[in-house]
């Protein structure tokens, strides 16, 4: 039967519902950023900003580490990584969906090829 | 190969296909509202779909089936959330159990097609958005059409040519 749901993996993508928390996800991928300076990329407030990285800690997205002062926040490779695998194959599932939907159209237009080889 | 453009997003968990297809919107909406026809499609050879309930009104639900190599079944849904024939048509879908109530969690996904002219007129550029709940929902997805490859979809090419001869 179909694989069951995954309560981590639930969490971990219903974190990313709230556009702001992608957002903080795609600048964590790259490189560690300050909850301070990614509270100064958004219209919010410091703790605001502080309560969107703790969601996204909480379902696994992104780490936190203390550094003097500073929380540096860094995204979850790992994560990321899997949700694009799942999708690189579900492009492929559509892929074929067209494929068959191609095959299904040209059969409207049976006696084409036949035309296009009849010499007369 | 139809695909024109694909656009995928692993933060938002988004799919965008493009696709142009050789013919007209008329006849490419049949391949949504036509149930015969989706099944003809949707799933692989190997999983293919059967349609029960196929109503697609606003709030109605579409109920379908696909059924593996070894009999077991897994059953999936679709809640219409606007129709605009014969150019857009948006569904929530997600998986349900044998008894068609979903078991969605956290939620269905939402898929968003949408059907316009090529600039010739004589095609249709057909758009699929895909957005999923969850990354359990993903696997799931694929799990229901696992079995698809090359020699099965070539032999349902060849069904399809032989019957309409």
């Amino acid at each position: 039967m179909v694989v069951g749901s995954d309560p981590q993996a639930d969490r971990l993508f219903h974190a990313l519902a709230d556009a702001t928390r992608r957002d903080i996800v795609r600048h964590a991928l790259g490189a560690e950023h300050s909850v301070s300076s990614l509270a100064r990329r958004y219209p919010v407030s410091f703790a605001a900003v502080q309560k969107h990285v703790a969601v996204l800690e909480g379902a696994g997205l992104v780490t936190k580490r203390r550094h003097g002062r500073e929380q540096l926040v860094t995204a979850d490779v790992h994560a990321i990584r899997r949700a694009a695998r799942l999708l690189d194959e579900l492009e492929q599932l559509w892929r074929d969906r067209i494929g068959r939907i191609e095959d299904l159209l040209a059969a409207d237009h049976p006696t084409e090829t036949q035309r296009a080889g009849d010499p007369r | 190969m139809t695909v024109t453009s694909v656009e995928k997003d692993p933060v938002a968990l988004t799919l965008t296909i493009t696709s142009e297809l050789a013919a007209p919107v008329d006849r490419a909406w049949q391949l949504w509202t036509d149930p015969r026809q989706l099944e003809r499609w949707w799933g692989p050879p190997t999983y293919p779909a059967t349609f029960v309930d196929h109503d697609l009104s606003p709030g109605a639900r579409v109920s379908y089936f696909m059924t593996g190599p070894s009999g077991d079944k897994a059953y999936g849904y679709w809640d219409v959330v606007a129709v605009d024939p014969p150019h857009r048509l948006e569904v929530r879908d997600g998986f349900a159990d044998d008894s068609g109530e979903p078991t969605d969690t956290p939620g269905p996904g939402v898929m968003i097609v949408t059907l316009t002219e090529t600039a010739d007129g004589a095609g249709t550029v057909m758009v699929i958005e895909s957005q999923f709940p969850s990354a359990a929902e993903m696997e799931q997805l694929l799990a229901m059409g696992q079995e698809e490859g090359m020699v099965a979809a070539l032999s349902q090419i060849e069904a399809i040519l032989a019957d309409t001869a």
